[in-house]
């Protein structure tokens, strides 16, 4: 019977633990609360019905006490509710820095999976056991939402912009995904699997396909396709190097980190910041680049390092 | 202000002939009518819709006799498209929030019964209060007229996150026209509800009858007053939020629409630089508050009920005005709690969490006191009664499962599956719904002058009750499993083994379709065939039972009363009955 209706899904990563504890300590209240009040209602149901020749109910006062029991207690009770869930939330927020990042592209009615290595898959994610993974997520429609059950995460995935979601699998297996916001004709087709696999497994996947280019060759061919580097490779534009991560000038003075959001934003919409010291003569490429291109122009200028550093998370 | 004037004249002559009393009325009784038979036929329409879903999803292979014939289009067959699905889900959330939920409560017992519940001889603005109810009307036809457009009706579903509602027919079909029209829709809805609004906080301030201090306005009244004041603050936004989106479908603009989106393979080169979050922190900020509007008269009319049938004062009637006025407030307060996975920073979702279990408090305070209300009196287990409980229990059973979602880490995983369906048809939609069954049975005598069938009533009552527990307690379940929502389809086999839950509810849905028509018969039988009721066959206190039934034109027949009492003088000590009547001048030694 419970192998048919399993209580919570599959615990296959890190965090899931601790979310269910959380969730089966709300269970009990619940259920305790749950309980009390519907048995409340049958006992005065029953005890009080109207008999004959007893019409008139004896005083009763609003007891003040009573007043201030029952909203004293709910309120404790969702004091510890809120501090066990918001140090959950805070510890699972932040992805470990050492994550191996993945994109995820969605659009109307697929997922298109992008490993930094070039490896690229549709509807299927093969990421290795035990190790933190962050998903960059973006979308080139509407919205869309990446959502694993058994790693008890889920984020929304929009046009425009980039969310993130980071998990450490605990299982080998293969495991659901779905697209939890809806989307439009073919939202419930739009899932796909997650294969979980030992390390050494998982680079032997990763390098088993017919040899590709990494997400970073791939962006150094649009760089010159572009003509990005009739530019950025002359001084018209500021170049590349040690780019990534590094705090960046603006011409209104003000500073920014050069994330992902931030290359996206200077590749696509390229007035929108302008770098101290350079002419706004950057053309948007808004229409031309794809989402997954863009991706790979951000691992290109990723890639263009004096020396090794640990990534800016 | 003239209107406000207009009473003392419209009281002397009721308007003569059929269009101008029963269709172009000024009448309140009137409207709360026509406002309550539009909510009757809206709900019918959307349990239908919900039905056809239910088969659909559990059998999508079996001929929906019929339903071709009504749309070849998008049930070729006798079979639905995903599309077709999805409209119909889409319809049935509008419908039932905006026709139903918002209309009946509010519009439909609020408009009858405020004025004379106050001692009012009408609206304080008649004209006004008409217009509402006709471009409500209009709002109404013109969702449905979506039914018969070429591509499809909308199938954006009742919160129409932009870019898919916004882009127009390249993301897909229903996208069009019936999109647009959703959209006229629900802005008409709102300027129907914003004046509905004014309407009603104007009345309650300023056409009380002498001696009806604030704090002894019946508990109904103070929850049409501060839902009015709510829905005046929400729909203000949600018509904002609808006309930018209108604007961005037809306009050319981009509020909501990012640049470069790429849809079916094409550029959209026409949109540029807007945020599809912005849509969403306007359409929850409207949004949430809107769940409290469906529910706040609700929790007014389970009160007046329980003191009644319980003959003894509600338990704590301070506490329940504020706790009214509590919820009201907080209910903006909370609206991010939907947006937990939207990419929020962890920070602002606390901020939301925090706001969202503050809520709790003021409806533990009133389900508490409910209870207290119940305690140690001499129940009536009338239908009117059996449905007020039965709300109790479905606000508690909705409440306690809205524990969960308030906790991010928790709501991440139960976030758009059907435990938030579950969740919110509980709390909001079946607890509404209870009070819309509760106040009929209780007003019905005094609306149509005839008793309903009790025996019919309890039947009723009993089928339905368990029915949706039925039917939605299993979605809980679902949801922790992960079974995500507005899916039309569960072909996976990560669904497959949840399939036997789905085949219990949708056969458990067919029977409480079935049992609402005992009701649909039982109104109608009722109002030709009933027993004829008397003024006062509750032996309630408040104003309305001070009056003939049906009330007469202008309530009062000229004979405004003056108000003595509170308004839940049940089982005084010392007085002759064992009630005491608001504008009895009777005084007894402990009453006040
Ligand atoms: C016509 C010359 C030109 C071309 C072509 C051009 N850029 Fe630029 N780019 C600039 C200039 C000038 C700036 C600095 C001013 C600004 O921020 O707009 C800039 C800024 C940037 C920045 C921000 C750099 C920083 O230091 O913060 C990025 C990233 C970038 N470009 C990427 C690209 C990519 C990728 C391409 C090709 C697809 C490209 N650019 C093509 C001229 C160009
Ligand atoms: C027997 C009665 C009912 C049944 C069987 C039923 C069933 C359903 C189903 C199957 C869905 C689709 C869930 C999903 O995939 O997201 C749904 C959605 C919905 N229902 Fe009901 N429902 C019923 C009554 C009501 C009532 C009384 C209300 C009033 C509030 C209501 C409001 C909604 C709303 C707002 C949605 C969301 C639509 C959307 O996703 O856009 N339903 N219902
Ligand atoms: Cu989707
Ligand atoms: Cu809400």
């Amino acid at each position: 019977m419970w192998q048919g209706f399993p209580l919570r899904p599959e615990q296959a990563s890190t965090i899931a633990r601790g979310i269910d504890h959380l969730y089966y300590f709300l269970t009990a209240v619940d259920l305790f609360f749950t309980a009390l009040i519907f048995l409340t209602i049958f006992y005065l149901a029953l005890r009080y019905r109207r008999r004959p020749g007893n019409e008139k109910p004896p005083k009763t006062r609003t007891l003040m006490p009573l007043e201030l029991a029952w909203s004293i207690i709910p309120a404790i009770l969702c004091g510890v509710m809120f501090t066990w869930s918001a140090s959950l939330f805070v510890r699972n927020a932040r992805p470990p820095r050492a994550s191996t990042e993945i994109f995820v592209v969605g659009k109307q009615w697929m997922w298109k999976i992008q490993h930094a290595g070039g490896r690229s898959e549709i509807d299927e994610l093969h990421v290795p056991l035990g190790e933190p993974i962050k998903l960059t997520m973006t979308s080139e429609d509407v919205i869309h939402d990446f959502f694993i059950p058994a790693f008890r995460v889920k984020k929304d995935v929009l046009p425009g912009r980039y969310t993130s979601i980071w998990f450490e699998a605990t299982q080998v297996g293969k495991f659901h995904f779905f697209c939890a916001q809806y989307c439009g004709t073919d939202h419930s087709h739009m899932r796909g699997w997650v294969y979980v696999m030992t390390p050494t497994d998982y680079e032997r996947w990763l390098s088993g396909a017919v040899p590709t280019q990494t997400m970073a060759q791939a962006g150094a061919l649009l760089y010159e396709q572009y003509g990005c580097i009739t530019c950025h490779g002359t001084g018209k534009g500021p170049p590349f190097i040690d780019l990534y991560g590094s705090n960046v000038k603006l011409d209104n003075g003000q500073t920014v980190v050069a994330d992902d959001a931030y290359l996206r934003e200077s590749i696509l919409f390229p007035t929108a910041q302008i770098v101290a010291g350079y002419q706004p003569i950057m053309p948007t490429f808004k229409g031309q680049l794809n989402e997954d291109q863009v991706l790979n122009l951000i691992a290109y200028i990723k890639s263009l390092r004096t020396q090794e550093r640990t990534s800016p998370q | 202000m003239a209107e406000a004037h207009a009473p003392t004249a419209h009281a002397q002559h009721a308007p003569q002939g059929f269009i101008r009393k029963y269709i172009f009325s000024l009448d309140h009784k009137v409207i709360g009518k026509q406002y309550y038979f539009l909510a009757l036929f809206s709900v019918f329409v959307g349990l239908l819709l919900s039905i056809l879903m239910r088969w659909h999803l559990v059998w999508p292979d079996a001929h929906i006799p019929l339903l071709d014939k009504l749309s070849p289009v998008g049930a070729p067959g006798g079979l639905m498209t995903p599309e077709y699905y999805l409209s119909l889900m889409t319809m049935h959330g509008t419908i039932m929030i905006f026709f139903v939920l918002t209309t009946a409560p509010q519009s439909g017992f609020g408009n009858y019964f405020l004025p004379i519940q106050i001692g009012a001889e009408d609206m304080a603005f008649p004209r006004l209060n008409m217009l509402s109810f006709w471009v409500t009307l209009a709002a109404l036809l013109t969702l449905l007229s979506s039914f018969f457009v070429s591509d499809g009706p909308p199938l954006a579903g009742w919160t129409a996150y932009p870019p898919l509602s916004a882009v127009g027919s390249v993301s897909g079909p229903g996208e069009g026209l019936g999109q647009d029209l959703w959209v006229i829709s629900i802005a008409l809805f709102c300027v129907g509800a914003l004046l509905g609004a004014l309407n009603f906080i104007a009345t309650t301030l300023e056409l009380r009858t002498r001696g009806m201090k604030l704090m002894r306005l019946p508990l109904t009244c103070w929850a049409w007053f501060i839902t009015a004041i709510v829905g005046l603050l929400s729909f203000a936004v949600l018509f904002a939020a609808g006309v930018l989106l209108l604007l961005d479908r037809v306009g050319g603009t981009s509020f909501f629409v990012p640049a470069g989106l790429i849809v079916s393979d094409k550029i959209l080169s026409n949109h540029s630089g807007g945020s599809p979050l912005l849509y969403q922190h306007l359409f929850w900020f409207f949004g949430h508050p809107e769940v409290y509007i469906a529910i706040l008269p609700g929790m007014g009319i389970t009160s007046h009920i329980l003191s009644c049938f319980s003959r003894k004062p509600i338990f704590g009637y301070r506490a329940m005005t504020y706790s009214l006025m509590a919820i009201g407030f907080l209910s903006f307060t909370v609206w991010g709690h939907h947006m937990f996975v939207s990419g929020m920073s962890p920070y602002t979702a606390f901020a939301f969490s925090v706001m969202t279990m503050a809520i709790g408090v003021p409806s533990a305070i009133k389900t508490f006191n409910w209870l207290g209300t119940l305690w140690g009196g001499r129940l009536r287990l009338t239908t009117a009664m059996l449905f007020s409980i039965g709300f109790v229990s479905l606000f508690v059973s909705g409440g306690l499962s809205g524990l969960f979602l308030a906790q991010p880490p928790v709501d991440v995983n139960l976030h758009a599956t059907y435990f938030v369906v579950g969740h919110f048809h509980l709390v909001m939609g079946v607890a509404a719904i209870f009070a819309m069954f509760g106040g009929t049975f209780y007003w019905f005598p005094k609306m149509f002058g005839r008793m309903m069938n009790e025996t019919l009533g309890k039947i009723h009552f009993w089928l339905t009750f368990v029915g949706v527990y039925a039917i939605f307690m299993p979605m809980h379940y679902l949801g922790v499993e992960g079974n995500v929502r507005r899916y039309s389809t569960f072909i996976d086999d990560f669904m497959q083994p949840l399939l036997p839950v789905h085949k219990f509810m949708s056969i458990w849905a067919f029977i409480v379709g079935g049992a609402q028509l005992i009701f649909i018969f039982n109104l109608f039988w009722s109002m030709f065939k009933g027993e004829k009721a008397g003024i006062n066959p509750w032996e309630s206190t408040s104003l309305e039972w001070t009056v003939p039934s049906p009330p007469p034109h202008d309530n009062f027949a000229g004979k405004i009363p003056v108000v003595y009492h509170g308004p839940y003088e049940y089982g005084v000590p010392g007085a002759e009955k064992d009630y005491i009547m608001q504008d009895s001048p009777e005084v007894v030694a402990e009453s006040h």
